[in-house]
């Protein structure tokens, strides 16, 4: 997602910050390379042009005024950084809820770009959060929608209201309003309304959608977007805005290589926010859209910020405070906590997807998307044949313990012995680290690493009760 | 105005075409989702023209970007012929098979409908009534089973029945995920255990960008891709990349989708394709 416009970005600023001082052909050649890196990634060209434009005046009125010490290059990308921020709709924007009665939120959109599964990821969601959702089936047009979202809401505990089965029969402004009226009887506080996808150009459609949206009076009319979309999404978006209209903008599809102008285009035309996109095939593949975050991932910054909110989710609080009294108390880390950090890796979902956050994932693209996921399980499987001892004591693996470790995990002894030498490196890296040296071979400061994180690095006062947690906090 | 009438009309009226005009071109063209690339060749080209015969030169240079590769259905002379349909979510796979499935028997042969998208929910219903729709029997097997088995199991019956189409459907994936595409190679891999796999047709969704470029080129690494559905034709999308990918890829767009009805498809008209897109 965003890659390839990432590595564009990336190389035009490498050029940039290497020169001591910039002149106005520099900003020149960087605004020419930044606008056909737009236009390879589908942004309109008039959202592209107004960019580049207002990129090129800033850097132009700013560069005079700056002292020939100043990193000039990372004055420029902040400027960059901001007008991308700006472009993706400023600050994430919460949800509005109703104040009295079930908060209703109306999906639109056209055929394929998924409405129906974000319906479900977007129920999820809330019912993750403690809302009661319930899903209505107004898509009464293509073949077994009703059924499709039927299947979804079984799979997440969200109850379906279709009261018709659709396939062209019914009608989807009484199945609407019918479904707002069962919410508001059964006390659901949240109801999700999928609709029929439709053209932008066909005006029958774009009435039916005009009537269900009179008829149940949302909260939030949510425009859902494919991210592969391409210059059509100007007309399209405009369409449905015209007619519908929409407050917010949902992305699907983010997952694929898609460069994702289309998302820029709508966000700067419509003046609506992206506020949802959703990455990847798994009901749970869905988030708040940050346009901050997706700015730094554009520049090629990684999405710490992300990376850090999984990372709470996967790893619960015991755990944490658990290894790092260990590691405070000079204790060695054992197979035991590797097998458990492994576990909650798996939990945060797959192992590609957490690198493409990490600063720099840009240059590491071919290697991660090669990632073999499988090599968890199998590490994983290899431990988890060990004995108790065995983990915490990994000197002990003789010759025969090896070979039944290799037996048991199906692996080949060269991997068991493979993964005890790995992991004693490691522990003899957590070892230096805690005695305070740098260990070998981290790079002092890459350049992607030297990059601005303002908006990621955020340090919390310590309010730990867990006094080995609190020596940590204060040693930083 | 469409963008073709006003640009022949400017050649013809005066002898300068004004930089704004140069500009309003290129911006039509590339709002047509050709991309850059091929848009700034065909500026080159447009540039050169001689006003007199601008109208039939301007044809003829997008004309030249198509693909020179047969346009025909592949098909087995003898016996069955075995056609898989496959693209990313969303684009009208599942639509686009009924819709063959019924062409294949307007001209009175006996088709059959393999039902290989075990993954999204109710894709097997959807194609199940379209199969009642069209009245064309459709293979399935159990959700979340596996592709594969599924499709091997309905060319094996295929073949038991001697139809003369089998069209399968197989699940929308994202190119760029490897497994699911390891997954697409197995089927085809499969079925060609039983019967030969004649045609392979990438569909493309009008709206779609310049991704759909990678698309085409990672699909066809992996399953070759013979041929190009493009769908969703009766939007204002206007489908540009499918000559981005002709010119790129050589390979030929075959079958356009326009509507919801199963009537609402046909062969590609390179003619008509080209007028649309400067309309």
């Amino acid at each position: 997602m965003f890659e390839s416009l990432s590595s564009r970005f990336t190389s035009a600023f490498g050029a940039l910050r290497s020169r001591g001082r910039i002149s106005n052909s520099d900003i020149e050649a960087t605004c020419a390379e930044i606008r056909q890196a737009l236009l390879e990634s589908d942004v309109a060209l008039a959202v592209v042009d107004s960019f580049v434009a207002s990129i090129s005046e800033k850097s132009l009125a700013i560069l005079p005024t700056l002292q020939s010490g100043t990193n000039q290059g990372q004055v420029i990308f902040e400027i960059v950084n901001a007008q991308l921020i700006e472009i993706l709709g400023g600050s994430a924007r919460r949800l509005r809820f109703a104040k009295k009665g079930p908060t209703v939120i109306m999906l639109a959109g056209l055929q394929g770009a998924g409405k129906t599964t974000l319906a479900g990821k977007l129920a999820k969601f809330f019912a993750d959060q403690g809302n009661t959702p319930l899903l209505v089936a107004s898509d009464l047009q293509r073949p077994n929608a009703v059924t499709q979202l039927q299947v979804v809401g079984d799979s997440i505990g969200v109850p379906v209201f279709a009261p018709e089965v659709g396939n062209g029969v019914g009608d989807p402004v009484k199945v609407a309003q019918a479904g707002i009226e069962f919410a508001r009887a059964k006390q659901y506080n949240m109801v999700i309304v999928d609709t029929a996808g439709r053209l932008g150009v066909d005006e029958d459609l774009m009435k039916e959608a005009i009537r269900i949206r009179d008829a149940v009076t949302p909260d939030e009319i949510l425009f859902v977007v494919d991210a592969m979309m391409g210059q059509d999404a100007v007309r399209t978006s405009q369409a449905f805005l015209d007619g519908v209209g929409f407050d917010g903008v949902v992305l699907t599809k983010l997952d694929g290589d898609a460069r994702g102008g289309a998302a820029l285009s709508i966000a700067s035309l419509t003046k609506r926010p992206i506020m949802f996109a959703s990455t990847g095939e798994k009901l749970s593949d869905f988030d708040i859209f940050y346009p901050d975050r997706m700015a730094s991932r554009i520049l090629g910054l990684g999405d710490v910020a992300t990376l850090a909110e999984q990372a709470k989710k996967a790893f619960d609080s015991d755990t944490s405070a658990k290894l790092e009294a260990k590691f405070v108390s000079g204790e060695d880390f054992t197979l035991e906590d590797f097998l458990e950090q492994l576990l909650a890796m798996s939990k945060m979902g797959s192992m590609s997807k957490l690198l493409s956050m990490l600063p720099g994932s840009g240059a590491m693209k071919k290697a991660i998307d090669n990632f073999d996921e499988g090599e968890i399980v199998r590490t994983k499987a290899i431990v988890e044949s060990m004995t108790p001892l065995e983990r915490r004591d990994p000197k002990v693996l003789n010759g025969s313990r090896r070979a039944r470790i290799a037996m048991g995990s199906g692996r080949a002894v060269s991997d068991v012995n493979n993964l005890v030498d790995r992991f004693a490196a490691a522990q003899k890296m957590m070892k230096q680290v805690r005695n305070g040296g740098v260990p070998a071979g981290m790079p002092p400061g890459s350049p992607a690493m030297s990059a601005p994180k303002k908006s990621v690095v955020q340090k919390k006062k310590s309010k730990s009760g867990n006094p080995a947690k609190r020596a940590i906090e204060e040693a930083q | 105005m469409g963008l073709f009438s006003k640009f022949i009309s400017k050649i013809k009226g005066s002898d300068s075409f004004s930089p704004a005009d140069w500009q309003e071109l290129e911006q039509e063209l590339l709002a047509s989702d050709l991309g850059p690339t091929l848009t700034r060749t065909l500026m080159e080209q447009a540039k050169k023209v001689k006003s007199e015969n601008a109208e039939a030169a301007l044809t003829q240079i997008l004309t030249e970007q198509l693909s020179s590769r047969s346009r025909e259905p592949l098909m087995n002379a003898h016996g069955m012929s075995v056609v898989m349909v496959v693209g990313v979510n969303g684009t009208g796979k599942t639509t686009s098979v009924a819709k063959l499935a019924s062409t294949f028997k307007g001209t009175g042969g006996s088709v059959l409908i393999a039902a290989g998208d075990t993954f999204r929910a109710a894709a097997v219903d959807q194609l199940q009534t379209w199969g009642d729709r069209i009245g064309v029997p459709v293979i399935s097997g159990k959700a979340n089973s596996d592709p594969a088995s599924v499709a091997f199991d309905a060319a094996q019956e295929a073949k038991g029945l001697g139809v003369n189409y089998l069209v399968i459907d197989t699940a929308g994936r994202l190119h760029n995920k490897s497994d699911l595409m390891a997954e697409l190679e197995k089927v085809k891999r499969v079925v060609e255990k039983v019967a030969p796999v004649n045609e392979v047709l990438l569909v493309i969704d009008a709206t779609t960008g310049q991704n759909g470029l990678s698309q085409a080129k990672i699909f066809t690494e992996s399953v070759h891709v013979t041929g190009i559905i493009i769908t969703k034709l009766d939007g204002s999308a206007k489908g540009g990349v499918a000559l981005a990918i002709e010119k790129e890829l050589d390979i030929p767009i075959k079958w356009v989708g326009t509507g919801e009805s199963h009537m609402d498809f046909a062969r590609f008209e390179p003619a008509l394709y080209i007028q649309g897109l400067l309309s």
